[in-house]
This record gives structure tokens, C-alpha cells and sequence, in this order.
């Protein structure tokens, strides 16, 4: 099987590290992202990824962890509206739905 | 489903070990299975017995202890780079002459072949890192 | 149940600041001795990694870089530098230590999909 399903976490917010940036760029068509930790800052309308995300023809769905975003106070923030929020049960499918987990 | 776990940081420092913890958790409620639980570079102070939080903070070290009785899950520490870092086993302690060992229950040191071998055995092998 | 894996090691790191460089190459080789399928990619600043010419006889930490020499011996041959990140901090193959595969991003997704494990440090 050369084709498979991947996830790719990442936990450092976009402006403390490129490996976001990094990591879009190898994040295909049926991959899924998922933001934890310090990453959940760039699920934020206005953050250095505005406008960077992948469009929603891409094939590549961005999800953020909810409990992280309710930590750093981002919940009730204005959020990007095609990043789709999660729990860890939730994080747990996107593993068990992805043949290959890449923590960036 | 069977997952391997891979943590890579220091406990309190960095998330990580708390992102871990809660993912095993929500996994194992899900009805996954959860083998081994690999501790490796800054990940081995996870299991130092010498740990002692604040009253009114997690104790992260024991709560890896907890859940390892609790689920029959296997801890295991690189021992290379345990003992690089001060975290010792029984006989550790006795070849280097030292005076205390400070591995939590439920913690082991092994070789980074156990790591590889829980990667193959496993469905899912989930690093957690800083 | 398969027992072999492709095991895929990125490294974005530069050597000595941290331990990650080191404790990668560590794990590069106990994977490669087990056996396994081992890629292992340099991109970022993990590039420096292979620089030729280290020496750290004046800061007193031991000089692992010998040690990528010894890929060969493991039969690890799948060793992957990002093209784009040896040319944006002045460098070509020249400079490093060892004999590299230099790719592209397209190249190395596309080798990314053949992997069963994906560890970065």
C-alpha cells in the first residue's frame, strides 16, 4: 500500500516555531492536522497562519484540540472558521481513522 | 485497537507528558489498548520517585504509576538515557555505588530495541515531544 | 503480523545545542540493528547535523558526527537531505560528512506515504 491516511499533530504556535508552516507542506489531499498544546493559538482568525491555511478544495481537514483552546482562554475567541474543534476522545478516533500519526 | 506510546520531554516543563496522559486516558475509555508506554531523552524524569509537587498540582509521576497498575501497562525507560540523567534502578545504583535507586512502581529501564519492538507490535505509535 | 516496519527518522534539529541530534542517531542505529526498513531525513536546521569539519575538543562534549559514517555499516541507505534547506543556509552535499540523497518536498511526501512509522526529533 503506497497510499495511506496520515495525521499530522502539532504543538508549537506559529510564531515560536515554523513547524506548522513546515508541516503543511508535506500535509496531502485525505491528511488531516490536528493543533495541540501551543498550537491551538493558531486556530485564532487573526494569527500568523491567516490566510495560509489550506482551502477547503485541498482535501486536507484542520482540527484544534478543544481543551487547549479552553486553557489559553481561546474559546470564546474568534476562531478560524474551518478549523474544526475536538476532545480527546476525538483525538483518539483521528488516530484510530489514520494509518500513520506524524507528531511534528 | 493496540497503541504504543513514545514521550520524548520532562514532565511540568512541557505539556507533553500531560497531552500523553490524557490521550492514554481517553484511549483506554474508548476501549484501546494501551501495551507500553516508552520514556525516552528528557521523557525518563517522568519516572523520578524523588518528585514532589505542590499539594494542589497534579503529581504526574504517580499518576503514571496509577495507571500503569491500573491497566497492566508496561512503563519503560531508554536506561541510557536514564542514567545519563540521575533516574536509577536497584541495580543500577548498586554497580555505580550509589546511595539510592529513585524509580517509581510500575517503571522499568530497557533498551531502545523494546522501543522499535513496541513500534511493530503496536497498531498506532504515538510520540509525544516538546 | 509483519515484523518488519518502515521506520522513518526526520531530524530538524542542529547538533550540540540540544541532545535531540544525538539521542536520534542513537535510536537511528538501534532501529537500523533490529532490522527494520530505516529512512532517515535531515531538514531544517537539522542539516547542520552532517556538517563536515565539527570538532567540540573545545567545548567538552563528545563529537558524534563520526558516527553518521557508520550509516554504511548498518545498511542504512536511505538517507534524505532536503534540498531546499542545505540551499537557504549556503550549503551544497560538498559540505557534508556523508554520501546524501538530496530531495525535494514532493519527493520526500511521497516517501513519507510508503512509512509505517514516522518519529521526529
Amino acid at each position: 500500500m503506497d497510499w495511506k491516511r496520515m495525521l499530522h499533530t502539532v504543538n508549537k504556535s506559529p510564531t515560536e516555531s515554523d513547524k506548522l508552516e513546515t508541516c503543511l507542506r508535506f500535509t496531502q489531499a485525505g491528511h488531516a492536522v490536528l493543533l495541540i498544546e501551543n498550537a491551538v493559538y493558531a486556530a485564532l482568525a487573526e494569527s500568523a497562519m491567516a490566510g495560509q491555511w489550506p482551502d477547503k478544495s485541498s482535501g486536507i481537514t484542520v482540527y484544534v484540540l478543544t481543551p487547549d483552546l479552553a486553557a489559553r482562554g481561546l474559546l470564546g475567541r474568534d476562531l478560524h472558521p474551518d478549523i474544526r474543534q475536538i476532545d480527546y476522545p476525538g483525538f483518539v478516533r483521528l488516530v484510530t481513522e489514520n494509518d500513520v500519526v506524524q507528531s511534528w | 485497537m493496540k497503541f504504543a506510546l513514545l514521550i520524548n520531554t520532562g514532565p511540568y516543563q512541557h505539556q507533553a507528558a500531560d497531552t500523553a496522559y490524557q490521550f492514554a486516558r481517553a484511549a483506554l475509555a474508548e476501549g484501546h489498548t494501551i501495551r507500553r508506554i516508552f520514556f525516552y531523552q528528557d521523557g525518563v524524569y517522568n519516572a523520578s520517585r524523588l518528585s514532589v509537587p505542590p499539594q494542589d498540582d497534579r503529581h504526574i509521576v504517580r499518576r503514571w504509576s496509577a495507571l500503569a497498575a491500573e491497566h497492566r501497562i508496561e512503563l519503560l525507560l531508554c536506561s541510557a538515557s536514564a542514567l545519563r540523567r540521575g533516574i536509577l534502578d536497584k541495580e543500577g545504583a548498586r554497580v555505580n555505588a550509589i546511595d539510592t535507586d529513585n524509580l517509581a512502581p510500575g517503571f522499568r529501564l530497557a533498551g531502545l530495541a523494546q522501543l522499535i519492538d513496541a513500534g511493530i507490535e503496536a497498531d498506532r505509535l504515538l510520540s509525544f515531544a516538546d | 503480523m509483519s515484523t518488519k516496519k518502515r521506520i522513518m527518522i526526520v531530524n530538524h534539529r542542529p547538533p550540540h545545542g540540544t541532545l535531540h541530534a544525538w539521542e536520534s542517531l542513537d535510536l537511528t542505529l538501534t532501529a537500523a540493528a533490529f532490522e527494520q526498513e530505516v529512512s532517515v531525513v535531515f531538514m531544517g536546521d537539522g542539516v547542520f547535523q552532517l556538517l563536515a569539519d565539527q570538532d567540540t575538543s573545545q567545548i567538552n562534549i563528545k563529537n558524534f558526527a563520526p558516527a553518521y559514517r557508520t550509516f554504511r555499516d548498518y545498511d542504512i541507505r536511505h538517507v534524505y537531505v532536503e534540498k531546499e534547506a542545505l540551499a537557504r543556509r549556503g550549503l551544497s552535499s560538498d559540505d557534508l560528512l556523508i554520501d546524501v540523497n538530496l530531495v525535494d518536498t514532493g519527493a520526500l511526501c511521497r516517501l513519507m506515504t510508503e512509512q509505517d512509522i514516522i518519529l521526529h526529533f
